[in-house]
């Protein structure tokens, strides 16, 4: 496959315009104000803080419908980004239908359960996810979200999740 | 644990319009349900009734036009937080403690969605709470949740002292 010989840079140059166009593909995603970036196959989410997302004006706390958002964006752009890799691992018309910007969707969620440890600040946050099993069609997921110190998370969930046909 | 608390006067005596036309400025005053548009429709003892007005920005699937469970995630956590403060334990504040949440089916894209809360049991120190959300398309909901909730109290030296206490 021609891909294999061209230099690392422009795989990942393309690799990360498919993961922002994976996730900005979605309103919702850009109007609570994601973005997500990547290490390797590792991803980090990140929400930046603005006023809107206040859900407590007197601590000025954010609110938990947000953060819980956040989450379920990071778990679902983390199991969506695994197949939007494949597609562009194998070559031939699955990369490119993502070449084109024909992303897959995303995962739906089955069911979320999230765990509020502490209130987030008025500041930015970040989140990562962990595929605990990823079926064909089902998938488990745990995430977590925290600010200043990665030892110290606000926010956790586990979610299930259903797979895009394809 | 504090992700939203919302500090609540004296509603003895307030008729029942009052109570809604308070709640109704509490719920403005929080910055994320005032932006996606969330408005209190009823409140009563221990129940609260929110709506999340259809809007093409909260868009989740752009091939459907079904909203995101995210922005439901805001309606049912801030509906299950107005039922534990309508709850006649008299909380003075709360926040989630937990929320879980099952989406049943997507929400009808242009429709709005209707989220409606009872705390069922409030002990002490906790509020226990189900939600359901419907669009009024079908009879079935599109999501509905269970949660945990903390109940403020005030401080006992808050309190009017009792006669030979």
């Amino acid at each position: 496959m021609a891909g294999r010989r061209e230099p690392a840079h422009v795989v990942e140059a393309r690799r990360d315009a498919a993961l922002a166009g994976l996730s900005h593909a979605v309103p919702f995603v850009n109007e609570l104000g994601v973005g997500f970036e990547r290490l390797g196959d590792e991803l980090t989410g990140k929400l930046a803080f603005q006023e809107k997302l206040i859900g407590n004006p007197v601590l000025g706390a954010l609110h938990g419908g947000a953060t819980g958002a956040f989450l379920e964006i990071t778990a679902q752009v983390t199991l969506g980004w695994t197949r939007v890799w494949e597609m562009m691992e194998a070559g031939g018309e699955p990369a490119a239908a993502i070449e084109r910007g024909e992303y897959p969707t995303l995962p739906k969620t089955i069911d979320f359960s999230l765990d509020y440890m502490r209130a987030g600040g008025a500041r930015d946050s970040y989140a990562r996810a962990t595929i605990r099993r990823a079926g064909r069609r089902y998938a488990s997921v745990s995430v977590e979200a925290w600010q200043e110190e990665r030892s110290k998370p606000f926010v956790s969930a586990v979610g299930h999740f259903l797979m895009p046909e394809g | 644990m504090t992700d939203r608390m919302t500090e609540r006067p004296d509603v003895s005596g307030m008729s029942e319009a009052q109570k809604l036309e308070l709640g109704r400025h509490f719920m403005a005053q929080v910055r994320w349900n005032a932006e996606l548009g969330i408005t209190l429709e009823h409140i009563e003892p221990a129940r609260a009734q929110l709506r999340l007005p259809y809007d093409s920005r909260w868009v989740g699937d752009p091939s459907t036009g079904v909203l995101h469970g995210g922005v439901l995630t805001a309606l049912l956590d801030a509906c299950g937080g107005a039922a534990v403060m309508s709850h006649p334990t008299g909380a003075i504040a709360t926040a989630t403690i937990s929320l879980r949440i099952d989406y049943m089916r997507g929400a009808e894209p242009g429709r709005d969605v209707i989220a409606t809360a009872e705390c069922h049991r409030a002990t002490r120190h906790v509020a226990f709470v189900r939600v359901e959300a419907h669009d009024g398309a079908r009879p079935e909901p599109v999501a509905t949740a269970t949660g945990s909730f903390t109940i403020e109290r005030p401080r006992p030296k808050d309190q009017p002292k009792k006669e030979g206490a």
